[in-house]
C-alpha cells in the first residue's frame, strides 16, 4: 500500500466555447452539397449526407477519412455552407441581451470606460474566489441596455424587441441575421470581456451560423427494413430539408428573384436549422415526419427522462431481473421468496456441464422451455448460443458435452437478490432462496417487511438472478436475510414479529390459558417442535392441560437464559422483578419461559430481545429458524381466540363520559381564568418569555393536561379484554393516545407547535369574536372521533392534519437529497482489515473505525452489556 | 490586547508535533507513507500556535464519544 501516487488523475480544467466557422470547416472532412444519400446501387454518394468520409455504418465498407471499418471508425463531421446566415436558437437570450447592450452604429458596449473597467475588475475578483459571475454579468447587461444614446458616437439607441422564435425587431423593423452578425463582428474584444465572454473562445458573431456542422453518420445511422428498404434517421431527414432549401435559396438569389421570395426562403432555412437543433421551440410548429410524428432532433435526444443524460447515462437497465407486486405468505421462511411461475420460466441460471450434473441437466434440456424446471439456452464450447425449442430439445439433450453451459430455469433453492426502492440501507437488498409458486406476485414472509419498509397495498419489488458461482456464494454468506437480522444502525434486530405476531404471543403467554393436548399440538403443528413437556396440571375432569408459556418454550432453542422487562411494564418506582403483579418481568431459564409476558420487547422487530440474544449467542441460522417458528406459532395462537376491533370497542360507560366532560369543563374554566388575568394584566410572564408567549404556553399546557386526564379516565374503563388495549399495551399496533382520541377527546390541533391562529384578522373563523383567546376558538377539539367533531372542530382538525402531510412530503425530499450527498461523499471509503478507514488512494480517514473499532452488529444495542453478561456467565458474579 | 493560547479552548483538542522515532512507529503501524496521512495546513491557526513546519506530523488527541480518547495524526502541508 506504500508509494501510492497522491491522486490518481485530476482534470485540470474544462473549456467551454463556441465553434467558429473556421473551426467548423477545419474539423469537417467534407462539404455536403447534395441532398441525396445513396445512388441506385445503394452506395453512398460523394458529398452527400451519407458520404463515406463521414464514417461508415455498413459492414464491409471502409471510412475514407480514417480507413477504419464499421465499428472502428468513430465517425467524422462534415459541413454545409449556408447561403445566408441564420440564428442559432440556443443563443436567443444572449443575442437579445447583446443587441440591447451594444451601439447600433459603432457596436461598442454602451458603457463609459470607467464603468467597463469597474465590471472587468469585479469579474476578475469574482473569478479569483471561484464564484459564479452570472449576477455580475446580468448587471452589466442591465446597465448597458438602460443607456439611450451611445457614449462614443452619440447615436440614438432604438428599442430592440425579440419575437418568438427567432426574429428581432428594431423599432418594428426586422433585423436580418446578416445585420445582427455585422453588428457583433464590430464589437471590440475588450468590450466582449465586460459581458463575461472570452473573445478567443466565443466571439458573439459565432452565435449566428454561416456554416452548419453535419454530425457523423454514426450519430444518425440508417436502418434497413425487412423489405430491404432503407429508413433514415430523423436527423438525416432534417439535414436533407436544410440542404434542399439552401440550394433553392442559392438558385433563386442567383436568378435575381424578387426580395419577397428571397425573404420567404430565408425564413424557411431559419425554420429548418432551428428545428434541427430543437424541435420543441415554442412559437413554431414542430417539424413532422411524413407519418405525422414529430421529428426527434438534437435537443430531443438529450432532454428529459428518456434523454441521453437521465435515460442512457445515469439510468441503466439490467438483464436477469424481474419486477412485480408483492404479497404476504406466512408459510414461507424469512429466507425465502415466492417467485411466480411465469418469472421462474424466463429467468435462468447458467450451469456448466460436468460429470456430476450431466444427467440432471439433460433432464432440464429435455423439459424444454415450457415444462418447469426446464432450460432456455445451451451454450456450446465454441461460444454459439442455441435456444432450446420444442423442435430441438431432445436433440440438444443427447448432444450435451462436458464444458457446455446450460441456462436452466430458476428453481427452488436458487439464491436471488430481492430489492425494494428506495434502497436507503444495506437491508434494502437481501438474498433470498427461491420458492417457485403459482400466480403472479412475489411472496414474502411478513416478518421481513420492516427492513424493506414494505407493505402489501400495491408495493412492487425487484428480483435479480445471480449469474456466477462467486456472486451466489457471496450473496449467501453476506446478504442472506438471516445474516441481516441485526441492523448495524443500532445493534439490535430489525426483523421480528409484527402486528398479529405480537398480539398472538401476548394472548398466548399473558393469561393463564388452559390448553389441551389437542390444542397444543395444533398450535405447534407448523413449528419444528414435536414433543410436549410434562403438563402444567390437570383439569377437574382429569384431562391434562398446558400453559401458553409452556407452548412458547417449545420453540426456544436450547441453552437460553435471560431476564428482562416486557413492553407491558408499568415502570413502578421499585421493580419487584420476579414478583411483578403485571407479569411484566420475563424470566427464561434453560429455554423455559418461567414467567413474564412475551410482547414487543421480546420478539418485536427493532426491539425483540429474544431473537437478538439467540442470534448473538447461538447464531443466525438458529435465529432465523426461531423467527420462522415464532411467527407461525403466533398466527396459530391469535387464531385460537381471534382478535377483532369494532366501533363498540370505543364505547365508554356513561359515568366515564360525565367525568370526561367535567374535566374538559374545568379546563375550559381554567383557561378563561388565565385569559381574564391576562386581560387584567395580572399575569406574570415566565422567565425569558413575553406575556403573549406565556399565556399561549399556559393554555396549551392546561389543555394538554386535560386531554391526558380524559385519556386516563377512558383507559381506566377499558381493561385488557379490549382488543385495542391489548394491541396498544403489547406494542403490536397503535398507542394509548390513539385510543384516547377515539374514545375520549381528540385534543389541541397545532400548527408549528402553536395553537391555530391563522385565518381572518384577529380570529380563526367567523364563528368567533375578534380577539377570542378561548380554547375552542383556537383549535381545541373537545369531541372524540367516536362522538364526532363539530364543524369548527372538523375544520381545525383538517388544518392540523394538512400540516402533517406537508411536513412528511418536505422531509422525504430533503432527507433524500442529504442522503445522496452523504453517499456520494463516502462511497469510496472502506474499513480495512487493520480497522483503519481509507480512501481508494490508501489515505487514512479514520485511524480506527468509529474510533473504537467496534462492529455495531456485534454489540448489544451499542451498550457494554455483552461483556458484563460474558463475565457473569463465566465467573457467576456481577461486574461493576 | 491579551495573548491567549488557542489550545486552552475546550473545543480545541491537544495538538503536538511528534518526534522522528514516534513518527516511524506510527507509519510502520499503519504500513503507510507520510503522504497517506490526513493533512493540516501550516497556516492553520493551530499549526501556527504549536510552531509546526511543513513536513512535520502533528498528533491530535481528541475526545471521543465511543472510545474516550482517540489519536489522530496529520501531516503539515503548505
Amino acid at each position: 500500500m506504500a508509494n501510492v501516487p497522491p491522486i490518481p488523475k485530476r482534470i485540470a480544467s474544462i473549456k467551454f466555447g463556441l465553434l467558429s466557422p473556421k473551426e467548423i470547416r477545419k474539423m469537417s472532412s467534407t462539404p455536403i452539397i447534395t441532398a441525396d444519400t445513396y445512388d441506385d446501387d445503394g452506395f453512398p454518394i460523394d458529398m452527400g449526407l451519407m458520404d463515406t468520409k463521414l464514417g461508415v455504418i455498413d459492414p464491409g465498407l471502409r471510412c475514407k477519412t480514417c480507413s477504419g471499418r464499421a465499428g472502428e471508425c468513430p465517425g467524422h463531421f462534415g459541413h454545409i455552407e449556408l447561403v445566408a446566415p441564420v440564428v442559432h436558437v440556443g443563443f436567443n437570450k444572449v443575442i437579445r441581451k447583446l443587441l440591447r447592450a451594444t451601439c447600433r452604429k459603432c457596436s461598442k458596449i454602451l458603457l463609459d470606460p470607467a464603468q467597463k473597467q469597474h465590471f472587468l475588475d469585479q469579474l476578475l475578483a469574482v473569478e479569483g474566489i471561484g464564484h459564479m459571475p452570472d449576477d455580475l454579468i446580468n448587471e452589466a447587461y442591465k446597465e448597458a441596455s438602460k443607456v439611450k444614446s451611445c457614449p462614443y458616437c452619440n447615436e440614438e439607441q432604438l428599442d430592440i424587441k425579440f419575437e418568438k422564435p427567432t426574429e428581432y425587431l428594431e423599432n418594428g423593423e426586422k433585423l436580418t441575421p446578416t445585420e445582427i452578425r455585422d453588428r457583433f463582428e464590430n464589437i471590440p474584444d475588450d468590450d466582449i470581456m465586460v459581458v463575461g465572454m472570452d473573445p478567443k473562445n466565443a466571439r458573439p458573431e459565432w452565435m449566428i451560423l454561416t456554416v452548419l456542422p453535419v454530425p457523423p453518420v454514426t450519430v444518425r445511422p440508417s436502418i434497413t427494413l425487412e423489405s430491404g428498404q432503407r429508413s433514415e434517421d430523423d436527423l438525416t431527414h432534417k439535414l436533407v430539408d436544410i440542404i434542399r432549401i439552401n440550394q433553392r435559396f442559392q438558385e433563386n438569389r442567383e436568378a435575381g428573384a424578387p426580395q419577397l421570395i428571397i425573404e420567404d426562403l430565408w425564413e424557411l432555412l431559419q425554420y429548418h436549422v432551428t428545428t434541427f437543433f430543437d424541435n420543441s421551440v415554442s412559437g413554431i410548429p414542430p417539424a413532422r415526419h411524413r407519418s405525422g410524428r414529430p421529428l426527434k432532433t438534437l435537443s430531443q435526444r438529450l432532454k428529459g427522462k428518456e434523454g441521453r443524460f437521465r435515460g442512457s447515462l445515469s439510468g441503466k437497465r439490467v438483464n436477469f431481473s424481474a419486477r412485480t407486486v408483492i404479497s404476504p405468505d406466512p408459510n414461507l421462511s424469512i429466507n425465502e421468496v415466492g417467485v411466480p411461475m411465469p418469472i421462474a420460466r424466463i429467468l435462468t441460471m447458467p450451469s456448466v456441464v460436468t460429470q456430476r450434473n450431466i444427467e440432471h441437466l439433460k433432464v432440464y434440456v429435455r423439459n424444454g422451455e415450457d415444462v418447469h424446471p426446464g432450460a432456455n439456452y445451451v451454450l456450446r464450447t465454441d461460444g454459439r448460443r442455441i435456444k432450446v425449442t420444442n423442435m430441438n430439445k431432445d436433440d440438444l439433450a443427447d448432444k450435451l458435452e462436458f464444458g457446455w453451459v446450460v441456462e436452466r430455469q430458476l428453481k427452488d433453492g436458487d439464491i436471488v437478490l430481492f430489492n425494494r426502492q428506495p434502497s436507503l440501507h444495506k437491508m434494502s437488498i437481501m438474498a433470498h432462496s427461491v420458492k417457485v409458486l403459482p400466480n403472479k406476485t412475489f411472496r414474502l414472509n411478513p416478518a421481513v417487511c420492516p427492513p424493506y419498509n414494505a407493505d402489501f397495498d400495491g408495493d412492487e419489488m425487484n428480483m435479480h438472478a445471480l449469474q456466477t458461482e462467486e456472486s451466489r456464494a457471496e450473496a449467501k454468506i453476506l446478504m442472506q436475510v438471516q445474516e441481516n437480522i441485526i441492523s448495524p444502525r443500532f445493534g439490535g434486530p430489525i426483523i421480528g414479529g409484527i402486528h398479529d405476531h405480537i398480539s398472538g404471543l401476548f394472548l398466548l403467554t399473558r393469561f393463564e390459558n388452559h390448553i389441551t393436548s389437542h390444542e397444543a399440538y395444533d398450535l405447534l403443528r407448523r413449528s419444528r417442535a414435536r414433543n410436549l413437556p410434562e403438563p402444567a396440571g390437570h383439569d377437574d375432569d382429569g384431562k391434562p392441560f398446558w400453559t401458553g408459556k409452556q407452548i412458547f418454550s417449545q420453540i426456544l432453542p436450547e441453552g437460553l437464559n435471560m431476564e428482562f422487562t416486557a413492553q407491558v411494564c408499568a415502570h413502578c418506582d421499585t421493580c419487584k422483578k420476579g414478583d411483578c403483579v403485571n407479569d411484566a418481568y420475563v424470566i427464561i431459564r434453560n429455554s423455559e419461559l418461567l414467567m413474564g409476558t412475551i410482547d414487543e420487547a421480546a420478539i418485536g422487530a427493532f426491539k425483540g430481545k429474544v431473537q437478538d440474544r439467540i442470534i448473538k449467542e447461538i447464531g443466525p441460522e438458529v435465529g432465523s429458524r426461531f423467527i420462522d417458528d415464532m411467527t407461525k406459532l403466533a398466527i396459530r395462537a391469535i387464531m385460537r381466540t381471534g382478535l377483532s376491533f369494532g366501533i363498540a370497542d370505543e364505547d365508554i360507560p356513561k359515568e366515564a363520559r360525565i367525568q370526561i366532560n367535567e374535566v374538559l369543563a374545568k379546563a375550559e374554566d381554567a383557561v378563561q381564568n388565565l385569559i381574564k388575568s391576562y386581560l387584567n394584566k395580572e399575569l406574570e410572564p415566565l422567565p425569558g418569555r413575553t406575556l403573549d408567549e406565556t399565556i399561549e404556553m399556559s393554555i396549551m399546557q392546561k389543555l394538554g393536561k386535560a386531554r391526558d386526564e380524559t385519556g386516563g379516565i377512558a383507559d381506566s374503563h377499558m381493561g385488557l379484554e379490549n382488543s385495542a388495549v391489548i394491541m396498544a399495551r403489547s406494542g403490536a399496533r397503535g398507542s394509548i393516545l390513539n385510543l384516547t382520541q377515539m374514545a375520549a377527546c381528540v385534543g389541541q390541533q397545532a400548527v408549528r407547535g402553536e395553537r391555530i391562529r391563522r385565518g381572518y384578522s384577529g380570529r380563526t373563523l367567523t364563528h368567533f369574536q375578534v380577539g377570542d383567546l378561548g380554547s375552542d376558538a383556537h383549535g381545541f377539539v373537545k369531541a372524540s372521533y367516536k362522538s364526532g367533531l363539530s364543524p369548527t372542530e372538523y375544520f381545525f382538525h383538517a388544518i392540523g392534519g394538512r400540516e402533517g402531510l406537508v411536513d412528511t412530503a418536505v422531509r422525504t425530499s430533503q432527507s433524500g437529497y442529504l442522503q445522496r450527498r452523504l453517499v456520494n461523499a463516502l462511497q469510496d471509503l472502506e474499513v480495512q482489515y487493520d480497522l483503519t478507514v481509507r480512501d481508494t488512494r490508501g489515505v487514512l480517514v479514520q485511524f480506527k473505525y468509529g474510533e473504537d473499532g467496534i462492529n455495531p452488529t456485534k454489540s448489544d444495542f451499542s451498550k457494554p452489556d455483552t461483556i458484563h453478561r460474558i463475565v457473569r456467565s463465566v465467573v457467576d458474579k456481577k461486574v461493576a | 490586547m491579551t495573548k491567549f493560547s488557542l489550545l486552552d479552548h475546550e473545543s480545541v483538542p491537544k495538538h503536538e508535533i511528534i518526534a522522528e522515532g514516534e513518527l516511524k512507529s506510527v507509519l510502520s503501524k499503519f504500513l503507510i507513507d507520510k503522504e497517506q496521512l490526513p493533512k493540516i495546513k501550516v497556516q492553520d491557526p493551530v499549526s501556527k500556535e504549536i510552531g509546526a513546519a511543513v513536513g512535520d506530523v502533528v498528533k491530535i488527541t481528541r475526545k471521543s464519544q465511543t472510545a474516550g480518547e482517540a489519536d489522530y495524526y496529520r501531516l503539515v502541508i503548505e
